[in-house]
């Protein structure tokens, strides 16, 4: 006996509903084998990677923070991966974001205007939109794949914010740590909920979040982009321009990645410094695909994906997990996600063979 | 003497549609067997069951006296069934023995042999060596047909084999069926053409809505009383009024070369032509000539470049650089080959389809989309062509090709084109839905509109063209009036013998 894939005649909603639970589950079955062999209680890890964090105010808020940026970096990508642009340089973008508004607060570091903040956004925004622009003209004037350029201007940006946290914007006074000096009051989001560290910036990721829904599901511009990754050739015959496509799906990634670098440095770090995201820009491709690449999907998606990213750090802590679990749950997730998802389309058909 | 195919009671339930409903059906060894119907009477659905791609719900199937469940092609292969699709499946880059190669067992010396050992025997002469690419859809067609034989089916299933050739493809393709016949192969055939069913077959069973209707000899009816059973109405032909020409030229082609970016595409040479309001121009051909790269040219798809000669005006506007949304706005329809993810994205609703093009005409507001305008511009399109679908919400894959054809058009005549260019606007369409079509292409030419339809189905175009340009390879001819000219003239002009005459002509003068 054998089986093989068949393509479906149709997707039900149900089939794209089941997928992401599907994956979800199978991470976990997947996630305890591997802690029994690492001599834990998977259950005590399960605990401390999805109860603990939600158990506490502090716990919360950290989910909170780091649901902000992948929220928003997620749309920004989810709306080019639907036309089949595929920006997965988003944490190069963010980078140049927080770059950006960096050199904007460090330059009024003494100023108390309520307009620094609202500048540094617009300013970090547009950096992040101007880095995944350089993907997009190299693919428009040079058929140059996306993926690549994407992927290696992020090595780009990260050697830039090296340089630039080692010598333009180092801080005077820091005794040569490779890091800026600390940002005003004027240059930070307000703390959201006392007692913890998320802010207002995650507002920003909100309203990302309605803009997309109405982006996608009501405007032109979102239907034009759907048609060029659904049917390229139909794209063509109504005379929607693929350059365009490739453009707008790569300046609204960026730009969203880069928003979300202003909200670190003006978040809960408050200065720049080497390291800035932890991996959002690539955890944020992951979210986008386990959203099913639709605006309230990803809400759920930023928000499951926040927690592992806390119930990594809580883990290590009470169960003594190692320090890449996070990582690696999140690698479980994206290739199950993906396993599955071939199974939305397909389904596998019995064959005899015949000796 | 028992059947060799026996389906009893088959009925096949989709969601939307009884498919196939208690059909009864025998072929007998060795005879010609037709399966006459409209689009969506069921007959693909009814070929799939028995090649093994889709089981039935209830019924049976005997083969040869005995029960069979036909599980997958494979399966029904080695039963002895074969099919040659409408759309053929070879790699285009190897050669037609290693082709075959893939599907019959052997090396490439003995199949090569036996490839054209057999085509010999059967009047399908090919070189086993030629790459596919090279081959035109007719010699593509004679791969497919050597593949099945080669693998000594009892019964051949051929959809719309006519459908890719020539005049005289056809007759030579109904020679290597007869013999086939005499070799005592069975082959169920299925068409639309009433002419060549009548012409070729010892049996025709005619389908509608999922049930079989009759059973009869195609050669005792007429092609009337064919169609009559076949739709269980009598069809009008459009009345082909003579032109009312205008002067001016809504499309001007003048002297226009142009090398295609696909390199196996076919380069188009010094073509010109012009459409003028109030007439239909036909561009026969046997497809592969260039008509694929001339529509292209003509829609904006593939742009004119720096090194091409020639001009390209659409109501008086040089639109060589001009992309396909200005071109729309200057006045241009266009209805393309292909439906499925091309004139129509399969995996959206028709609400959303008719939003493709339509959405300059009053569907959009502030750059958002007007949904209720959308979804009463999809209706109007339904209501007006008789596109037979759940509704406005309908996916546009799940429509058949005919009623997806139609709402594409539909589509299209609804913009209220100046000029509306059209490729195989009935290909694959059953009599009733293309004497729809064509009435409304009629229609529109009487209102004021330039038509340009480019088709390989010769009745088709004399039919409703006013003047007729024929195509081979890359060239393309002078226009002859259709009312001065026969049948005989543009199938010779089809084969390449305008070249000549203008050749001829030349040296005259």
């Amino acid at each position: 006996m054998a089986y093989r894939l068949v393509t479906r005649t149709e997707t039900s909603l149900r089939a794209q509903l089941l997928v992401p639970l599907a994956a979800i589950v199978l991470t976990l079955l997947a996630g305890s084998v591997l802690f029994s062999l690492l001599g834990k209680n998977p259950l005590a890890a399960f605990h401390a990677f999805f109860i603990e964090p939600l158990s506490t105010r502090y716990g919360i808020g950290e989910v909170l923070l780091k649901m902000g940026p992948l929220l928003l970096i997620a749309q920004g990508l989810a709306i080019g991966f639907r036309a089949r642009v595929w920006n997965i340089g988003a944490e190069g973008q963010l980078l140049a974001g927080a770059m950006a508004a960096s050199a904007l607060a460090l330059h009024f570091d003494t100023s108390e205007s309520a307009w620094l903040l609202p500048a540094m956004v617009c300013v970090g925004t547009l950096a992040g939109a101007a880095w995944a622009g350089i993907a997009a003209w190299l693919r428009t004037a040079f058929n140059a794949n996306e993926i690549l350029v994407t992927f290696m201007l992020s090595s780009i940006a990260l050697q830039l914010l090296y340089y630039l946290v080692s010598g333009p914007l180092r801080d005077p006074m820091g005794l040569n740590f490779p890091q800026s000096a600390l940002f005003s009051d004027a240059a930070m989001f307000a703390p959201l909920l006392d007692n913890t560290r998320v802010n207002n910036s995650l507002f920003l990721a909100l309203a990302a979040s309605l803009l997309a829904w109405i982006f996608v599901q009501r405007s032109l511009s979102g239907y034009k982009l759907l048609i060029g990754g659904l049917a390229p050739q139909a794209a063509r015959y109504a005379g929607f321009s693929e350059k365009k496509a490739v453009w707008l799906g790569l300046l609204i990634g960026g730009a969203a990645a880069g928003m979300a670098g202003v909200g670190e440095v003006a978040g809960p770090l408050g200065l720049l410094q080497r390291s800035i995201s932890p991996g959002y820009g690539f955890a944020a491709i992951i979210v986008a695909f386990l959203g099913g690449l639709h605006p309230i999907g990803i809400v759920f998606a930023a928000f499951f994906m926040a927690l592992i990213y806390v119930g990594g750090d809580m883990s290590l802590v009470s169960v003594g997990l190692p320090n890449s679990s996070a990582t690696i749950f999140q690698g479980l997730l994206l290739v199950f996600y993906l396993a599955c998802f071939l199974f939305a389309n397909h389904r596998l058909q019995k064959v005899e063979i015949r000796h | 003497m028992s059947a060799l195919l026996r389906l009893r009671g088959i009925t096949k339930v989709y969601p939307a549609v009884v498919a196939s409903d208690r059909i009864d059906l025998d072929i007998e060894p060795g005879e010609i067997h037709a399966i006459l119907g409209e689009n969506g009477a069921g007959k693909s659905t009814l070929m799939k069951l028995i090649y093994g791609v889709s089981q039935p719900d209830e019924g049976t199937i005997q083969w040869q006296g005995k029960t069979v469940h036909i599980r997958s092609p494979a399966q029904a292969r080695q039963l002895g069934i074969g099919m040659v699709f409408q759309h053929f499946s070879l790699f285009e880059s190897l050669t037609v023995a290693q082709n075959i190669s893939l599907a019959v067992k052997g090396s490439i010396k003995q199949l090569s042999a036996q490839v054209e050992e057999t085509g010999e025997k059967f009047g399908l002469p090919i070189k086993a060596d030629t790459v596919v690419h090279s081959l035109s859809v007719g010699e593509r067609q004679r791969v497919e047909i050597i593949r099945c034989i080669l693998q000594n089916p009892k019964l051949l299933i051929m959809d719309e084999p006519t459908s890719v050739l020539p005049p005289q493809g056809v007759q030579q393709l109904f020679e290597t069926l007869r013999k086939l016949r005499a070799e005592g192969c069975s082959i169920l055939y299925i068409s639309h053409k009433l002419e060549e069913i009548r012409q070729l077959c010892d049996t025709a069973t005619i389908l509608r809505a999922g049930k079989v209707v009759a059973s009869t000899d195609p050669a005792e009816h007429s092609n009337e009383s064919l169609a009559n059973l076949m739709i269980g109405r009598t069809i009008d032909p459009p009345v082909h009024a003579p032109a009312n020409t205008g002067t001016s030229n809504r499309l001007r082609v003048k002297s226009l070369s142009h090398v295609p970016t696909d390199p196996f595409g076919t380069v188009l040479k010094d073509i010109s032509l012009h459409v003028s309001p109030g007439e239909i121009v036909g561009i026969a051909g046997v497809s592969g000539n260039g008509q694929n790269e001339l529509m292209r040219l003509i829609s904006g798809e593939e742009l004119h470049t720096i090194d091409d000669a020639g001009e390209l005006r659409i109501n008086d506007t040089c639109v060589n650089r001009l992309n396909p949304l200005q071109r729309r706005t200057l006045g241009l329809g266009f209805v393309p080959e292909e439906r499925l993810g091309r004139g129509a994205v399969p995996e959206l609703s028709l609400s959303l389809n008719g939003l493709l093009t339509a959405y300059r005409h009053g569907l959009t507001r502030l750059g958002m989309i007007r949904f209720g305008a959308a979804r009463d511009f999809a209706r109007q399109c339904i209501a007006e062509h008789d596109v037979r679908c759940g509704g406005e919400q309908s996916l546009a894959g799940s429509l058949s090709g005919g009623n997806l054809q139609k709402f594409i058009v539909g589509r299209e005549i609804a913009l209220q084109p100046s000029l509306l260019v059209l490729s195989q606007p009935t290909w694959g369409l059953d009599v009733g839905a293309a004497n729809n079509i064509r009435r409304a292409l009629l229609q529109l030419r009487d209102s004021g509109a330039a038509v340009l339809v480019v088709s390989e189905e010769l009745e088709e175009l004399f039919e409703i063209s006013d003047r007729l340009h024929v195509m081979f390879d890359g060239h393309l001819s002078p226009s002859l009036p259709t009312r001065g000219t026969s049948t005989t003239q543009i199938g010779r002009w089809m084969s390449g013998e305008f070249l000549q005459e203008a050749a001829t002509g030349a040296e005259n003068h």
